[in-house]
Formats: structure tokens, sequence, C-alpha cells
């Protein structure tokens, strides 16, 4: 057990709180409270907690469908709810002991099968840790609005069950297919979307469908006219490079229907609502365990929690942060609870009894104030700069990290750096830039549409580090013709110089 | 700071909604998953849930990503013997670039297919969607002959223990609103007289005792009107409704003489079984009689039926005559539902089969539902085939059909019970 800090955790004679395996709801509200008080000892500002005890099958319903806790219906949270609880019955997974969402008031979910020590666990990890992340990570504060996201979602649900009424299902099904294909590039990346509100989406969605048609309209109204000019210059549209496809799509395509691009409309909001998750991943899960684990400590150092209580967590806790090795079996890249657990335990100790080592590498934290320097790290950073700036010597030794350079030029792989002086900083940037979503997400842009010609709509693709563009591309793209209606391509710059085509829909030969 | 809420009496099944939609959005790939699955799996537990499974890739929902090639910087923990600049041997395959793709895919862990269950209810539905038992309506009429009680409204007439109270006392306060509605208003505008003179300066001392009386004869009068009177009384009323028999019987037939091999018995059984199960939806008593014939016909049971071999010459009509027999000895046609499958390679006696055409016309057909024929060869159709074509042409409850493989009997038993079959006659 480590122990916290000094000066924080009296030992007073305090009766230490049930410890029996079974929970009620008077227990889980003792608990909760001394959880809350700590947490607030530690200033972890928090949305108001909605905790919400659920059974194993409303988990696995939660889990289907990706943590949203209102899903319109679609036929791939039912597969996925059937993967998921093939895979529990089969006992090949355990579920997730919690899931939080964000939103004000913070919902997290509760599992009825856990025991009391698991249920408090769950309390510090999500409710106060998840928590506190979501209302002060930079990206959540200005990229999500966690007050009207449920409501937002109640309305996006209600929308589309009015749509498959109005419309039928097929129509609506192969609409969200299509929008689900491009989901990840429905995001703006750089631009600040406007908050969501419910009483506006409902005021200004009639407006907005007709409003949006007669644009379309005019848009393309202008054809025939412009074709007469005799092509005096070739209009390029749209005027800049647009990386938003679905954003693109719900303004411009030409034939979509106005409850089309509603439906293109709520995906890429909720798209975008879930952009600020994908980046932090290693900040928020390390950030929540720190806390669950911080705090349970400290009760433990109280006196309110008993030595059995203390095992039962701890080989929860040791479980979830567990970081097999790289030739392990049970190895799937890097642990995001490991990585980010230690990351932050680390930065305590730098902050706390750093060395000569530390205050080579971080002047300006060594020996600072942890609970400053630790709060100011979760609310400025996105996983990518937070290890670029935290990632320590001692914790890259700790997790033998090494680095493979593989270069599909050659035969082999090879090894760039390991975790020795010469290789820190070298492993450490690549880290870095394994979690950003711009190296890992594929960068295709809508270049052109050709308003004076066919209409038909070019998208570029730029290889990152010279990798191609997978397989599935020829799908997606006929998910993309659905939605324009008219011919699609993508086209990639060849190392001549020359662009080419490297998918189509409709699908032609190669020689065209 | 913390509100709990207890969820777990909310509704379940949340998901169901969902499960449908994927179930529907497959429905092509999972029908042809379950007639894979009749013609290939075992027989016997036949009558369960299904394994369904769709190759994964038709699954798949298409995003882009990145592919192979270019240049790829990965770090992994747990470095027990790399040095800086050591050169490895690509690994096979996907291996080691497993890890890259962890992100993205999550649910990919390996190529398998998609498989899951289906209930038997799913499983039933899909296997015999669209078909429909003929003849179902058009003989149910003459042929009722079982009675069901069923509930069919009120009655002012009834024996005590049917009594209805709610509808005995709704009629109750009817009644009794109705019969007290003129003097209930008289009697509150004598009140209201009343109130008048008690509120006048001056006194009316006469007036008001006759008022008072008046109300009071009134009171009482409301007071008489009785709380319930057997004029309100309601009785749940019964009515007997002949409903079809739920009973039915199928009739096997099949030739099993030296030409029908085991493969031959096999496609049969098959057809069988589909048959069987698809009763099984409408009837909830089957009795299956199984005979067999070569030259003589005899009654066996299901394993002698499939399994035991025999040889000889075929005289079809011989299995027809027991057949008859056999109803009318223990299969009333009014209390049963009669089907007859006949399964035969098409060899028969030449002399034989008119024989078999006026059993069946004569005999057999007026007491069906259904008589189907299947004949498994691979050759030109002989005379058995010739004179059961005339009987399908003059009765609109037989069908045969023709089936060459294994392959053939699911469709050719979807061909039989087709919903609508055109009623010739």
């Amino acid at each position: 057990m480590t122990k916290t800090n000094d000066d924080t955790a009296q030992k007073t004679q305090v009766t230490p709180l049930d410890d029996s395996p079974d929970w009620t709801f008077d227990l889980l509200g003792q608990y909760q409270q001394e959880i809350a008080r700590v947490a607030d000892f530690y200033r972890l500002d928090t949305y108001t907690n909605q905790i919400e005890v659920i059974t194993a099958e409303q988990m696995m319903d939660a889990y289907a469908s990706v943590g949203m806790p209102i899903g319109y219906s679609h036929w791939t949270f039912g597969k996925k709810f059937i993967q998921t609880e093939q895979n529990y019955q089969r006992g090949q997974m355990g579920l997730a002991y919690e899931i939080v969402i964000n939103s004000s008031p913070c919902i997290s979910y509760l599992m009825e099968e856990n025991t009391m020590t698991m249920q408090a666990l769950v309390m510090a990890h999500a409710c106060y840790g998840h928590n506190s992340f979501f209302k002060g990570n930079y990206l959540f504060k200005s990229w999500t609005d966690a007050s009207s996201i449920i409501d937002y979602l109640l309305f996006a649900k209600n929308y589309i069950a009015q749509c498959e009424l109005k419309y039928g299902i097929s129509d609506v099904e192969a609409t969200l297919d299509a929008c689900h294909a491009l989901m990840s590039h429905g995001v703006d990346r750089y631009k600040r979307p406007q908050k969501i509100s419910l009483d506006e989406e409902l005021k200004r969605q009639s407006e907005r469908a007709e409003y949006l048609q007669s644009q379309v309209n005019a848009l393309w109204r202008t054809v025939p006219k412009k074709a007469e000019k005799k092509h005096e210059k070739k209009n390029i549209f749209p005027k800049e490079p647009q990386e938003n496809l679905l954003y693109f799509i719900e303004k411009n395509a030409p034939l979509l229907k106005p409850w089309q691009r509603e439906i293109v409309r709520i995906v890429r909001k909720i798209s975008q609502y879930f952009y600020p998750q994908k980046q932090t991943q290693v900040m928020n899960e390390g950030w929540a365990c720190f806390w669950h684990y911080t705090i349970l400590n400290h009760l433990y150092d109280e006196g309110l929690v008993t030595d059995k209580f203390m095992l039962e967590f701890l080989h929860s806790h040791t479980n979830v942060v567990a970081q097999p090795e790289y030739n392990s079996k049970y190895y799937s890249g890097i642990n995001p609870y490991a990585l980010g657990f230690n990351m932050f335990i680390d930065l305590r100790r730098i902050c706390e009894h750093p060395t000569e080592e530390d205050k080579e590498y971080f002047p300006e934290i060594a020996g600072s104030n942890w609970l400053d320097t630790l709060h100011f790290a979760m609310e400025n950073f996105k996983d990518e700069s937070f290890i670029s700036q935290y990632l320590s010597p001692k914790l890259m030794r700790d997790f033998k990290l090494f680095h493979i350079h593989d270069d599909s030029d050659n035969n082999y792989v090879e090894i760039g750096a390991i975790h020795n002086e010469q290789g820190y900083k070298k492993v450490r940037h690549n880290l870095a830039n394994q979690y950003n979503l711009s190296n890992i997400e594929v960068n295709i842009q809508i270049i052109d549409a050709n308003i004076d010609g066919d209409r038909a709509l070019t998208l570029r693709y730029t290889p990152h580090n010279g990798v191609e563009l997978g397989e599935s591309k020829n799908e997606v793209l006929k998910h993309l013709h659905y939605l324009w209606h008219f011919d699609v391509k993508i086209v990639q710059e060849m190392k001549s110089g020359e662009d080419k085509i490297i998918a189509s829909c409709p699908q032609k030969n190669k020689d065209d | 700071m913390a509100n709990f809420i207890d969820r777990r009496l909310n509704s379940k099944n949340k998901s169901t909604v969902n499960r449908q939609r994927f179930l529907r959005r497959y429905k092509n790939q999972i029908k042809k998953s379950v007639s894979d699955a009749i013609n290939q799996r075992g027989v016997t537990d036949i009558d369960s849930g299904e394994n369904i499974i769709i190759p994964k890739q038709d699954l798949s929902e298409p995003i882009f990503h990145q592919g192979g090639g270019g240049i790829k910087d990965r770090v992994h923990p747990g470095n027990d013997q790399f040095s800086p600049g050591d050169k490895i041997p690509r690994p096979p395959k996907q291996q080691g670039q497993g890890a890259g793709q962890g992100d993205a895919s999550d649910s990919g862990e390996g190529d398998d297919d998609f498989t899951f269950s289906i209930s038997k209810e799913e499983y039933l539905n899909l296997l015999f969607e669209d078909l429909e038992l003929p003849n179902l309506e058009k003989n149910q009429l003459d042929k009722m002959i079982e009675y069901k009680t069923v509930r069919s409204g009120f009655c002012a007439e009834g024996v005590a223990s049917n009594i209805d109270i709610v509808k005995s006392l709704q009629g109750s306060i009817a009644r009794r609103i109705a019969m007290s509605a003129s003097k209930r208003k008289k009697l509150k505008q004598l009140e209201q007289e009343l109130l008048v003179l008690s509120h006048d300066k001056h006194d009316h001392i006469q007036q008001e005792r006759a008022l008072r009386l008046e109300i009071e004869t009134l009171k009482s009068k409301i007071a008489k009107v009785p709380f319930i009177d057997t004029f309100d009384l309601r009785f749940r009323n019964y009515a007997k409704q002949a409903v079809p028999t739920s009973k039915a019987v199928m009739f096997c037939l099949m030739d099993v003489s030296g030409s029908m091999d085991q493969a031959t018995k096999e496609m049969a059984k098959r057809f069988y079984i589909l048959l069987y199960l698809f009763l099984s939806r409408t009837y909830k008593n089957i009795d299956v009689i199984y005979i067999r014939h070569h030259t003589q016909a005899k009654e066996v049971d299901e394993h002698e039926f499939f399994y035991s071999q025999e040889t000889g010459g075929t005289i079809a009509s011989s299995a027809l005559e027991l057949m008859n027999d056999i109803i009318c000895e223990r299969y009333n046609d009014n209390q049963w539902n009669i089907y007859g499958a006949q399964a035969s390679d098409g060899d028969n006696w030449a002399d034989d089969s008119p024989r078999c055409q006026t059993i069946l016309e004569q005999q057999i057909l007026p007491k069906s539902r259904y008589f189907s024929y299947i004949e498994i060869t691979q050759r030109a159709h002989q005379t058995l085939w010739k004179h059961y074509q005339k009987v399908e042409e003059s009765h609109s409850n037989f069908a045969m059909q023709h089936i060459k493989s294994v392959a053939d009997i699911y469709p050719v038993f979807r061909e039989l019970f087709k919903k609508n079959t055109q009623s010739v006659a």
C-alpha cells in the first residue's frame, strides 16, 4: 500500500464503513459521501452526479449503444448487443464495471452484480475521476456541451423514429449506414462547433430544412447559366478543401431530402460530441484510475475502509492497470489505463520526490506542488501532448518501452530506439505520435464538386508516411455515393507527382 | 452532490428493437444460413434453435482506414532483448501489425464468421416464412367438430357464479341516476326556495313547514330507489365456438424397393421432417404413421422406415390402400386433419399406376387436407408421375414435385406450401 500525503491523512479513531460484500442504497450513500469529501479535499470539481444502478443486461445495452444513454434504433447496435452478450455468456470478457456519460448531471452506471467494494471503486473512478475530467479538460470544455447532450440525444432518437414512420425503415437505415461510414469524417477539428441546444434545434429544424433545400437548389440553378459562359474559368467548389465530409454533404448534396440532411447532421453532432473522448483516452482513464486509487487509499489511511476492502480493491485495481509485455499472449497494444495511471502516479512522484534525472528532464515541475501540477496537466492537455510533455525516463524504463520502425520497403523491421539515454526522446516522440489522431485517422478531403459539369465529387487522400488507404475504400465510397448521388472518386498524388484515381463509385475500369 | 437512481426495474430488452433491426437487415443471409442448415445438419435435433452464421465481411461497417505499406512507427512495452539498430525479419503478415490496429477494431479479433443463435421461434418463422397450409380455410367450416367456450359479451340472465360485478354496479348507478333525476331536480329547487324564505325578513312559517314536508317526502322517495335491483344484474356470457381440431395425422409413404438407396431415403426423410415441423406450428398433436412398401405395404416404426433394407418390385397402390384402411380404422376424418406425403423414385409396376390414381381420387383425397408426392430421381418420369399429373390437374389438395438433389428439398418444400396456392378446383 503506498502511503498518501502524511499531512492529509490524520489517523484518528473512526469506525470503518461496513465492508460486507453486499451493497445497499444506504451503504452506497455513506461511501459516496466519504468519497465526495475526499474528492473535495483534492479539489476535484465535478458536475452533479446521477448514479444509476442497472442490471447486467442493461449494461450490455449501454455497451451496445456506444455509451449513449438514449440511442436511436439501428441494426448496428443490435449486432453489438449480440456480440457483447455472446462474449459475456461464453465468459470471454467481463463487463466493464461502469459506464460514465459526459453530461450534466454526470450519469454513471453501477452494475447490480458488483460488490460494495467495486461500487466504491466505480464511484471514485467514474463519479469523481471521469466526471472531474469532463468538467475540467479543455477539449471537453470547449467542444462539448454537457448540459444539452441528453436532450439532444432524445431529440435525435425521436426524430429518427419519426422519419422511420414517414419514410420507411429501409431508407432511414440506408442513410444512417452511409453516415456511420463517414462518421469519423464528420468532425470539425479546428473550428469550435456551436453548442447544441434542444430548444433551438426544435425551433430551427423545420426552418433549416426548407432553407437548406432552397440553398442547394439555388446553388445548382446557376449551373446552366454558367455553362453558357463557355467555361471562361473553371469554378472550383468548394473553394477550400473540406475535411468534414458530413458537413459538406449536409450543406451541399444536391439531391438529399431535407430529413436526410437532418440525419446527417445528427450523426455529425454525435460524432463531434465523442471526438474529445477519442483524443483523451489515456489521460481520461489515467486520471480516473489515479483518483480511485488515491481516494480509496486516503479513506484507508483515515481508517474508514478495512483491510478486507483494500485487498479486494487492489486486486481489481491491479487487473485494470496491468500492462502485458509485447510477447505476452494477452498483449494487444498499450493499455491506456496502465499508461495513464502510471503517468499520473509518476507525475506526483516527480513533484514530491524528484531525482536528479527528473530535475534535468522536468525542471519546472520537479519539486512543485503535486496537486497543482496534476490539475494543470489534466486541464490543458490531450493524449498526444500529455505524453510528449510528461512521459518520464523512469516510466519508460519501468515499461521497458522500445520503438519499432517499420518501413514496408525493407524486408525487416528495425528497432529505432529503446529505453536508454539516447532513446528516451525518440521513444517519447513516437509514443506521443501514436496518439495523434491526425496520424491515425485517414486524411481525406473533398477538393472539388465539379459544379460546372457532371457534379462528380473528387476527394483527395493524402497519405501519412506513405501508408496506403485501406481496402474498405470502395465500400465507403458507395455510401458516399448514396448521399451525393453523383459520381465520386478519390485521388492520390503518386510519387511521380501526378494524381491517380485510387477508388471511384460507380466503379470504373482502371484505364478510365 | 449525488443522486442514486435504481434503474434495475426499468423495462428490459431495450435493445430488442435493435435486435429485430439486425435480423431484418440480415434476413437474406440468415435465411440462406437457415436453408443451408436444413440441408446439411443432422436431422434428429432439427426441432431446436439454430446457430446462424454470417460471413464477417457481410456485416462489416466500412470506414476509411489506413492500409498497408509506408512507414509505421510503433512503441511497444516489455523490451527484453532488443538494442537500437537491431534488424528483425518481418514477422508473418498481420501478426506484427496487430497492435497497430488495436485501436481501430476492438471487435475484429479474428476473421471468424459472425455466429449467433436465434430462438426456435425465430428459426421456424424464418424457415417457414411465406408458407401456409393449403386448404385450411376452405375445409375448416364443414369439419369443425371441437368446441371451445369463449367469452361473448354479457347477458341479463345467468347463474350467480357468472355475475360480473363491475358491469352490474355500472347498471345500478345508471338506473339510480335515471330513476331519481327528476326528484333530485325538484329537491334542489325546493331547497333553494327554502333558503330564500329563511333569509327573508318576514316569517313564512306555514310555507316553510310545507316546503320542509315536501323535501322530506322527496328525500325518502330518493332513498327508496333500491341500491341494486335484479334488473341491474349482468352475467358473463359464454358461447361455444367451433374450432378446427388441433389433431393431425401425417402419413409418410415411402417406396423401399431395391431401387431406393439410402441417399434417396435421406432426402425423403428431410422432406418428412420439414413437413412435420411445419405441421407442428399449426397443430398441437400430430400422429405420424410410417408406411413403407415394395410389393406389399406395411406400417412400421420410424427407425425401420428409414433404415431397414428391402428388395423387390414396386406396387405403390398397396401403400395407398393401407393408408386408406388406417384412416377408416383409426383416424376419422371428422376429427383428424389428414396429411399425406409420398416419396418414391418413380418406379412402379406400370399396371398399378392407374389404380393408384383411382384410390387417391376416390378414397384418400376427399378425406385429406393435403397430399404431396415427391419424386426423387435423376431419371425420366415414369407412369406413376403421369397418372399423378392427372390427379394434380383435378384436385387442389394434391401437389407433386420433383427432387433431384438434397439442395432441392427446401426450395421444393417452399414451392409446395407457397402462400396462395392457386386453387385448381
